[in-house]
């Protein structure tokens, strides 16, 4: 039994030390956060999306704050170095420190969603996390993340071809969420995590152009909060799948919500930029909580809304 | 440990749980604040641990306690005092977050994560540093660094008009020769620090330019180090949001391939970035 006893879950077959989770795209492969982070006490790192062939990324600006440091756009595009180097040089390096790896993937058709399943169902693999609302590239990505039909097929694709348990990273850029959720549960999505980006924009009124290289970006941070506990909220009370609820997490109370509000287990973001330790230090605030409210695991906590 | 309790300890708190952590995040005190010019400000930090972990051309990502900023700002370390525990951060005002960090006062407090990236290799005996406007702020830690390990310097610098020259006071400790260009003429030869350079090459036997400023002259400064046969590095400059290596804002091509200017920069060999 390592740290905080309170918090430890078992989520897919997982044992996770905390429910506490990184999301992905803000934590690098975890080595980065090293020396600020016990990488073996998070629940899990769920890396870099990657994808099948190597990306650059998009061009120009990638990322800027948004108006009083309530948010920020990205569009970083994808940059990874594709899954074949993840697998022979990122994954044997990262192994060293005791996490649980889930690892993010794009496709840009359906028949790729397969392909990368089939090629990450090695060990030291934990699971898989299906990316099918990334904003910020042109193939792919939206179209399955909006269409509750393309979903579903990305899910059963990627679930025909691994072991591993499937997590299917919805968008929020949709009209109905529970509609989505529903469309892949019913197509043998193991999880749902909530939510990925909400598609934004900002403008250089000096210059009179977008700010962002790409034009528009993925709104993250604490601004976007409300929008993913509704989202969480809705979700839990019309599916069954463990739900990973994330968005503007960035601290022990914005978790708490998430956990009230159905969540099995949470993933932050983008406060990893602000504080480097945020998460141990959420952890931390979980496990007083719990004490302080004569609780013995983070599991009674979960759905515990009063209505 | 929240933020909260940092705030109520003035000493440092080294974050992490590792024995001995390459970077850490810290909070700070301030210890002073001036104005160097309209828009140029020097803040100096208490901050012990980074100081003695700090290299020249090295930067820290300094987040503000309230102020409405989310993302810290990079800023290159301009003097690393290990004898007062202080580091020294020359920065101009360019919008909201420079601006907040403007107003700090002594006694405030920031959260100062660092040193990250690599700095300049110190494998010289005889270096010019080239800077332009605030580059010149990590080519400063740079001069003080090789003037206490008794290796001379010499500095050229280059600015918009006399009044942008105020380092000219800052280096005069720790360099041999400083030579000036501004682009009014209202300091120094008037024109470009790449219309003196060939001439200063040709001189003195310089073994290595350093350099940081505008991306402009900086790839101007190694076109002239590339035909005097003089190793070049360059200190470069990106938008940034972890500071890490974990969010790719700031990811370049290099001959190498991809690389990072918060992690495997800012300072790279000039053959490498300028191709």
């Amino acid at each position: 039994m390592k740290k905080f006893e309170r918090l430890h879950t078992n989520l897919l077959g997982i044992e996770m030390n905390a429910p506490v989770l990184t999301a992905s795209g803000t934590f690098g492969f975890g080595e980065e956060f090293a020396d600020f982070v016990d990488l073996s006490l998070l629940g899990g790192v769920m890396v870099k999306g990657t994808t099948l062939k190597p990306r650059r990324g998009n061009e120009g600006v990638r990322i800027t704050e948004t108006a009083g440091g309530a948010g920020m756009l990205n569009c970083i595009g994808l940059e990874n170095p594709g899954v074949d180097i993840f697998l022979s040089e990122t994954l044997p390096r990262i192994e060293k420190h005791g996490m649980n790896v889930i690892v993010n993937i794009s496709g840009s058709t359906v028949e790729e969603y397969g392909i990368l399943a089939q090629k990450l169902d090695v060990p030291g693999v934990a699971a898989l996390e299906l990316n099918v609302s990334c904003p910020n590239v042109k193939e792919g990505g939206i179209v399955f993340g909006t269409d509750p039909a393309a979903a579903a097929d990305v899910v059963k694709e990627a679930k025909a071809h691994t072991s591993k348990p499937v997590i299917i990273k919805l968008s929020p850029n949709v009209t109905d969420i529970v509609q989505m959720a529903k469309a892949v549960e019913a197509a043998g999505a193991d999880a749902i995590s909530l939510i990925n980006t909400l598609m934004g924009m900002e403008i250089d009124i000096e210059r009179r152009r977008p700010v962002l290289g790409n034009i528009t970006g993925g709104l993250s941070g604490p601004c976007v909060k409300p929008v993913a506990l509704r989202m969480v909220y809705q979700v839990s009370r019309a599916v069954n799948v463990p739900i990973i609820g994330m968005g503007g997490i960035s601290c022990w109370q914005d978790a708490v919500q998430f956990f009230l509000a159905g969540a099995d287990a949470i993933a932050v973001g983008t406060a990893n930029f602000a504080d480097p330790a945020v998460t141990m230090k959420i952890c931390e605030g979980l496990d007083k909580y719990l004490e302080s409210h004569g609780l013995k695991n983070i599991a009674e906590l979960v759905d515990g809304l009063e209505e | 440990m929240t933020l909260h309790d940092r705030q109520k300890n003035l000493t440092e708190i080294v974050a992490g749980n590792t024995g001995l952590p390459a970077k850490v995040d810290v909070v700070a005190q301030v210890m002073s604040q001036t104005r160097l010019s309209a828009d140029v400000c020097k803040l100096v930090l208490q901050a012990p641990s980074i100081a003695l972990r700090s290299q020249p051309g090295q930067f820290v990502q300094v987040g503000l306690q309230q102020g409405g900023t989310l993302l810290r700002r990079p800023l290159g370390l301009a003097e690393v005092d290990n004898r007062q525990g202080n580091i020294s951060l020359i920065y101009r005002i360019v919008g909201k977050g420079t601006d907040a960090l403007s107003n700090l006062r002594e006694g405030a407090v920031v959260k100062v994560l660092g040193p990250l990236g690599h700095g300049f290799s110190k494998e010289t005996q005889k270096p010019l540093l080239v800077g332009g406007g605030m580059g010149l702020s990590p080519l400063l830690y740079c001069a003080k660094w090789l003037s206490a390990h008794n290796i001379k310097v010499d500095v050229l610098m280059g600015g918009r008009t006399a009044e942008e020259l105020f380092w000219q006071r800052l280096f005069a400790t720790c360099t041999d020769n400083i030579y000036l260009t501004t682009d009014d003429g209202s300091l120094g030869l008037k024109g470009f620090v790449t219309d003196l350079l060939p001439q200063i090459l040709t001189k003195s036997d310089y073994d290595k330019v350093m350099v940081c400023g505008p991306e402009i002259m900086m790839k101007n400064v190694y076109k002239v180090c590339r035909e005097k046969i003089v190793p070049c590095e360059v200190s470069l400059e990106r938008r940034m949001g972890c500071g890490l290596g974990a969010c790719l804002s700031c990811s370049i091509d290099t001959l190498s391939g991809r690389r990072k200017v918060c992690k495997d920069g800012p300072v790279f060999p000039a053959e490498e970035v300028f191709f």
